[in-house]
């Protein structure tokens, strides 16, 4: 069980590092990859569970899935931020706000 | 002949819609439409007269539809010998009307329109004969009127106006109180020929609050319909609504309107409470002598022609009243007498007719001298029988047919009131003579200070009466005239109806005991 | 034979009547303006009276009557018939109404010629005869009252035919408001008969009184009542004061109204409707009748105004006429009736033709300030105008009642009819004290009147060249007239000029009173043949007194007037200002009752409207003002917004935290886990 929490453990570091990316960051492309680690966070999860937990390669499935999503995630993202780039000339996200009344 | 009630009663809004959507820029054309349909109205209501069968006192040409059956709400209409003479006056007076109004400029279309509107409603009340529509007819001549006295009136119009709404306003929901008792107590219904069958039975020993559901019942009709008469002490509107309203509208208010009220009275309150025609009939003698003595004094003291004239219709409505409260005479407690309660009763039905025509070219005269001199103070003229020899001698035949000089309508009417009132009310008939004097007095009076004496320099290019104004004028006098001197056929065209009602509070009465 | 009088009758009645329509709608185009239109139809109507006079006489028949109608109005029970009543009074009367109206239509040719509404006046003449031959024609209470008020309508109207000057257009109002207040007691009277009998015919009312269908204080107050229509129109005390006033009409009219048609009216009606008359209310008619005739007697002795002294005769002489009436002796005064109206018309265009000289002599002289009617400006007249002051002559020795004149026979028979009243009933002495006191007073002041008028010097000497005899017009009806007054017209066929049997009694018979309890006619009759004597004897003595006075002041100049008066002081200032009953009438009647009709008017309007319907108006809008008050700063205001004020003041500080940024959205969902997991935690 020591090498499970220890699993857990650097996941949890990972997704700690991803949320305070994606909060404190004003850069797209920074927010993003808070982003990313934010699921890279949950994929050592789902592997680590997947290996400790008995539960076949149920984890692994997921495991891949999150990384497609995660590929497909970057590139609607970077084509949102290269839009955003392309209007405003920044990247910075509190700029983005013409929504906001 | 199939539905010439309706035909009546409805042309005039027939005749409203195709005002509207004249242009209001034709004027001409707007005021030869209404004079169309009024005068179409007024065939109609000749031919009715040519067809109705004076024998038969009860109801003719009877027109009878559902309304609203939920409601037992019916649509009635039918004409006796007490409708008959007023529909005919009605249609005459609104015809005269109309050309009364040929001079006016200001937003002719509104004006002929909510004229005819008016039209409708009067001819409508006098011939309903469901409750309901009765009352709804009775609203309708309400709006109209008080828009004609609040747009088109003198200087005062809107207080004139809004005092005239109020006051005939409260009536109406008075009279709506007592027209829901009458349907709750009697069986649901609103037909009017219905309730005088199962009213009478049905009121009698029904009691609210401890008081005798008639004569609540009466009193809440009664005073509704005592505001249009008007009777003292609810006549204060009338002075003022005459005087601010436009001269075709005072011939219609003094003309036509103020028979409402006596009309409502005899049909409803006598039609269908007869026991308590006995109970109040003391009243009304008394109320009748009031306005003839009030009317008469107020007159006398008025500087304004208008409203002297106005409080003589007070003074010549009291003596209708006086006769309507003769027809007790005909009971056995008061010996019998049908001669006098015919006298009476008739009377008081002829006098309405009269005080149609009288006080109608009274009111046309009064315009016709405001129309010269803009103003109408009767200090203010002098000497204008030189001046206007016809016009002064068409004022003196109004004048004293309105003072009730033999020969002339008038007279007629008020000697039968008097003498179908005498054996009753001995006293008050005794007093209300005073009245003949009084009326003498206050026309006399104003005629030598408007067209005696030296002539007023400020009016010696004053114009004769012109063509137009004669022959508004000419048709009332000769009536005036005619039934002064030969009142018969008048006298039989309502004789029988007459019997009837003398007939209903008789009846009653014999079983009664009040 | 038979309905030749009705027709006759019918004829009589409308063609003044027809005359009137024709004249007020085409007169002023007229020819002449239509004065021809009027005459004609005046003149065939004394044509067709005639006629029926002659037949009468012809026929000789005391009971003669006729009568026709139709039914007028018919509602079952109650009837109203018309018709016309033709007997030997009628046709009398018709006669003497058609013969001075022919005369006044003929007078005012010259009289009137140039007036400004001349068509107008002989239409409204037209109206007069017609109204009063529809009074004399009458069988019913209704059409006489309808005729009695367009008597009423056609004098206004006459009085006030000079309408600029305010006199006339006062006193034409006075006149018919004066006749009105009569018509009322008329009106009354009528009512009481009605409610008893049922029936309007005089010939049903007699029946039912004598059935005794009415009797006691009920016909007593219906007989007063009646007579009060007749002190009305013939002008009794206290109703007098029109009369004088009407003199502001033109002169022939004055003629009219007194003689023939407005005053004969009510003694007519009086006669007509004699025996229905209670003792009672003949008590009252007799008093009322005597004392009018020494009362306006003693006004006429101090008047100026020549149509005054002779307006106050006729009052005076009516007196007599209503006394003869109380006193039973109704045919009496239906004869002095007739003898008056040739005399007193007479007088009246007597002094219309002095006035017409007068007018057009100072015309002349451009003096329009002096009083034509004056009499103190006139004198020495007879010269100058013969046939006026003969005729004149003529009639005031019959109003005086000298013999050989009509006046004379009319007079003795009521006096003695009066002395025979009071021989029966002692405690009624006043009843002859009033008439043979009128009668010296009737002699003093007519002959005053003559001698002040036509002899001595004539007062304003420059006029008395321009003064010149009236035209033939006005001096035809003058002979005609004073011929009439001589006593022979009337005792046909007999001779006796102290007498006055002859036609005239034989065809007017006295009728027995139908009130159960009077006296027969044949005892009043009887009592009054006996005091016959007497009276004619005192009456010569009186007026012999009368005429004695007047000649030694006013002709012999023994006395003077002025010192007289100033020894009568008060007397004569009374007697002068017609004992001022026009300024108390003014002062208690008129004025206090126009101040009530001011007081009430403003009660009406300025008190009963503005504060009483008027508050009800402000309770009601007082009240919906508070309740609107509160409807709107209560319920609207602080309720139902104050909730919506919270909730959007709560929405509008939370909406701080939307900041729309994600990332701090995301700070708070973790700040929240955090918050969660510690709360787990402990």
């Amino acid at each position: 069980m020591d090498q499970l929490n220890s699993y857990l453990f650097i996941a949890a570091i990972l997704f700690s590092l991803g949320v305070f990316g994606v909060i404190t960051r004003r850069n797209g492309i920074a927010v993003l990859m808070g982003v990313e680690l934010i699921l890279n966070a949950a994929n050592i999860n789902f592997i680590a569970f997947s290996r400790f937990g008995g539960m076949n390669f149920d984890g692994h499935v997921f495991g891949l899935l999150v990384i497609v999503l995660a590929a497909a995630e970057a590139a609607v993202a970077l084509a949102i931020i290269i839009n955003i780039y392309n209007n405003m000339n920044t990247i910075n996200v509190d700029q983005a706000s013409q929504l906001k009344q | 002949m199939e539905h010439i009630l309706s035909w009546l009663v409805w042309l005039p809004i027939i005749g409203m819609v195709v005002i509207t959507v004249i242009p209001r820029s034709q004027e001409d054309i707007i005021k030869k439409v209404a004079a169309f349909f009024t005068g179409v109205q007024l065939l109609f209501s000749i031919l009715l007269w040519k067809n109705f069968d004076s024998a038969n006192g009860s109801m003719q040409f009877m027109e009878r539809a559902e309304w609203i059956p939920s409601f037992n709400i019916s649509y009635i209409l039918g004409v006796d010998g007490l409708s008959l003479p007023m529909v005919i006056l009605t249609s005459l007076l609104c015809f005269i009307g109309v050309f009364v109004s040929w001079n006016i400029t200001k937003a002719v279309k509104g004006y002929f329109a909510l004229y005819l509107l008016l039209d409708t409603g009067l001819i409508g009340v006098f011939l309903a004969l469901d409750f309901f529509l009765f009352y709804i007819f009775w609203e309708v001549v309400l709006l109209p009127m008080y828009f004609l006295i609040g747009m088109w009136g003198g200087p005062q119009r809107e207080y004139a106006a809004i005092k005239f709404f109020l006051y005939t306003l409260f009536g109406s929901v008075l009279m709506l109180v007592g027209i829901i008792g009458l349907y709750f107590t009697c069986g649901k219904t609103f037909d009017i020929l219905l309730l005088m069958e199962t009213a009478p039975d049905a009121l009698k020993n029904e009691l609210w609050w401890g008081m005798s559901a008639i004569k609540v019942i009466w009193v809440l009709l009664f005073i509704g319909f005592a505001i249009k008469v008007p009777i003292f002490p609810f006549h204060t509107w009338l002075p003022l609504a005459h005087v601010e309203a436009p001269t075709a509208i005072s011939v219609i208010l003094a003309g036509v309107l103020l028979k409402l009220g006596v009309y409502g009275i005899l049909r409803i309150n006598y039609g269908l409470m007869p026991d308590a025609v006995w109970w109040f009939a003391g009243s009304l003698a008394f109320l009748g002598l009031i306005n003839v003595i009030w009317g008469g004094l107020c007159a006398l003291a008025q500087t304004d022609l208008k409203k002297l004239v106005a409080y003589s219709s007070i003074n010549h409505m009291g003596y209708a009243l006086l006769g309507m409260a003769a027809v007790i005479a005909a009971g056995s407690i008061n010996g019998g007498d049908l001669k006098a309660a015919q006298a009476g009763l008739s009377g008081a039905v002829f006098q309405m007719f009269n005080h149609g025509t009288i006080s109608a070219m009274l009111f046309i005269l009064v315009g016709v001298i405001y129309d010269r001199a803009h103003h109408r103070d009767i200090e203010g003229f002098g000497g204008l029988a030189n001046q206007m020899p016809i016009y002064a001698g068409i004022t003196a035949l109004a004048f004293f047919a309105g003072l009730g000089l033999p020969g002339l309508s008038g007279f007629i009417s008020e000697f039968m009131c008097l003498i179908g009132a005498f054996p009753v009310f001995k006293a008050i008939v005794i007093a209300s003579t005073i009245g003949i004097l009084l009326n003498a007095a206050y026309f006399l009076w104003a005629f030598q200070r408007i067209f005696f004496g030296e002539l007023n320099e400020k009016y010696s290019d004053l114009p004769e009466i012109n063509r137009l104004e004669l022959f508004t004028l000419i048709p009332l006098a000769v009536i005036t005239l005619f039934f002064g001197i030969y009142p018969r056929p008048y006298l039989d065209l309502i004789k029988a109806t007459m019997d009837v009602i003398i007939e209903n509070v008789v009846f009653v009465a014999n079983f009664a005991s009040m | 034979m038979n309905n030749i009088f009705i027709n006759y009758s019918l004829f009589i009645l409308f063609l003044p009547l027809v005359a009137f329509v024709v004249l007020i709608f085409t007169g002023k185009r007229l020819p002449r303006q239509g004065d021809w239109v009027a005459v004609s139809a005046v003149l065939f109507t004394l044509v067709l009276s005639s006629a029926m006079f002659v037949a009468m006489l012809l026929d000789y028949n005391p009971d003669f009557s006729q009568q026709s109608g139709f039914t007028w109005m018919d509602l079952g029970a109650f009837k109203i018939e018309f018709g016309i009543l033709v007997d030997n009074i009628t046709i009398i009367m018709l006669l003497v109404v058609a013969l001075i109206s022919s005369c006044s239509h003929i007078f005012s040719l010259k009289y009137m010629e140039g007036d400004i509404r001349y068509s107008r006046y002989y239409a409204y003449l037209g109206l007069f005869t017609f109204s009063m031959n529809g009074i004399v024609l009458a069988n019913n209470l209704i059409s006489m009252y309808m005729s009695w008020e367009l008597v009423g309508l056609s004098s206004y109207l006459l009085i006030a035919h000079w309408f600029e000057k305010d006199s006339a257009a006062d006193a034409g109002k006075k006149a018919f408001l004066t006749n009105r207040v009569g018509d009322i007691g008329f009106f009354i009277g009528i009512m009481l008969i009605y409610s008893s009998i049922g029936s309007f015919l005089f010939s049903d009312v007699f029946a039912g009184v004598a059935a005794g269908k009415i009797t006691g204080i009920t016909l007593t107050l219906a007989g007063i009542g009646i007579f009060l229509g007749a002190m009305g129109k013939s002008s009794q005390f206290p109703l007098h004061i029109w009369l004088p006033d009407a003199m502001e009409g033109p002169t022939p009219v004055s003629a009219l109204m007194h003689a023939a048609t407005m005053v004969a009216a009510g003694v007519y009606m009086t006669i007509r409707l004699f025996p229905l008359f209670t003792p009672d209310a003949l008590l009252v008619i007799a008093y009322v009748g005597g004392f009018t005739a020494i009362f306006a007697a003693s006004i006429a002795i101090t008047q100026n105004d020549i149509k005054k002294v002779l307006a106050y005769s006729t009052v005076s002489q009516l007196g007599y006429m209503i006394l003869a009436v109380g006193t039973g002796v109704y045919t009496a005064a239906f004869f002095h009736l007739v003898t008056h109206a040739m005399f007193k018309a007479n007088l009246f265009y007597g002094s219309g033709s002095v006035i017409h000289a007068m007018h057009h002599a100072l015309h002349e002289k451009h003096d329009h300030e002096t009083d034509p009617q004056d009499m103190r400006n006139m004198g020495g007249l007879k010269a100058k105008m013969p046939i006026t002051y003969w005729s004149m002559l003529v009639s005031t020795l019959a109003i005086a009642g000298v013999p050989l004149f009509s006046g004379f026979l009319s007079k003795d028979a009521i006096l003695a009819g009066t002395l025979a009243f009071a021989q029966h009933q002692p405690e009624h002495f006043l009843l002859p004290v009033f008439g043979f006191g009128a009668a010296a007073m009737t002699a003093f002041y007519m002959f005053r009147l003559i001698f002040m008028t036509f002899h001595g010097e004539h007062q304003m000497p420059e006029l008395i060249n321009d003064i010149h005899e009236s035209p033939k017009e006005m001096t035809g009806p003058l002979v005609l007239l004073a011929s009439l007054s001589v006593f022979v017209f009337y005792t046909l066929p007999n001779f006796n000029p102290i007498s006055d049997h002859g036609w005239f009694t034989d065809l007017v018979v006295p009728r027995t009173a139908v009130v159960p309890g009077s006296m027969t006619a044949h005892e009043i009759a009887d009592y009054a043949h006996h005091a016959h004597g007497l009276a004619m004897s005192l009456s010569i003595a009186v007026i012999v007194l009368g005429i004695a006075l007047s000649v030694l002041i006013y002709f012999k100049k023994v006395f003077s007037a002025e010192t007289w008066a100033s020894k009568l002081g008060f007397l004569y200032d009374w007697s002068l200002n017609k004992f001022y009953f026009d300024e108390n009438y003014n002062r208690f009647l008129y004025q206090p009752f126009l101040n009530l009709s001011k007081k009430v008017a403003w009660l009406d309007w300025e008190i009963y409207d503005r504060y009483f319907i008027n508050g009800f108006a402000w309770v009601i809008e007082w009240y919906s003002r508070v309740t609107g008050k509160f409807d709107y700063d209560g319920i609207d205001q602080g309720l139902v917004d104050g909730i919506g004020r919270i909730v959007g003041a709560t929405g509008h500080n939370l909406r701080k935290i939307q900041t729309g940024r994600l990332q701090n959205y995301l700070l708070y969902v973790v700040a929240g886990i955090i918050v969660m997991i510690i709360v787990q935690a402990f």
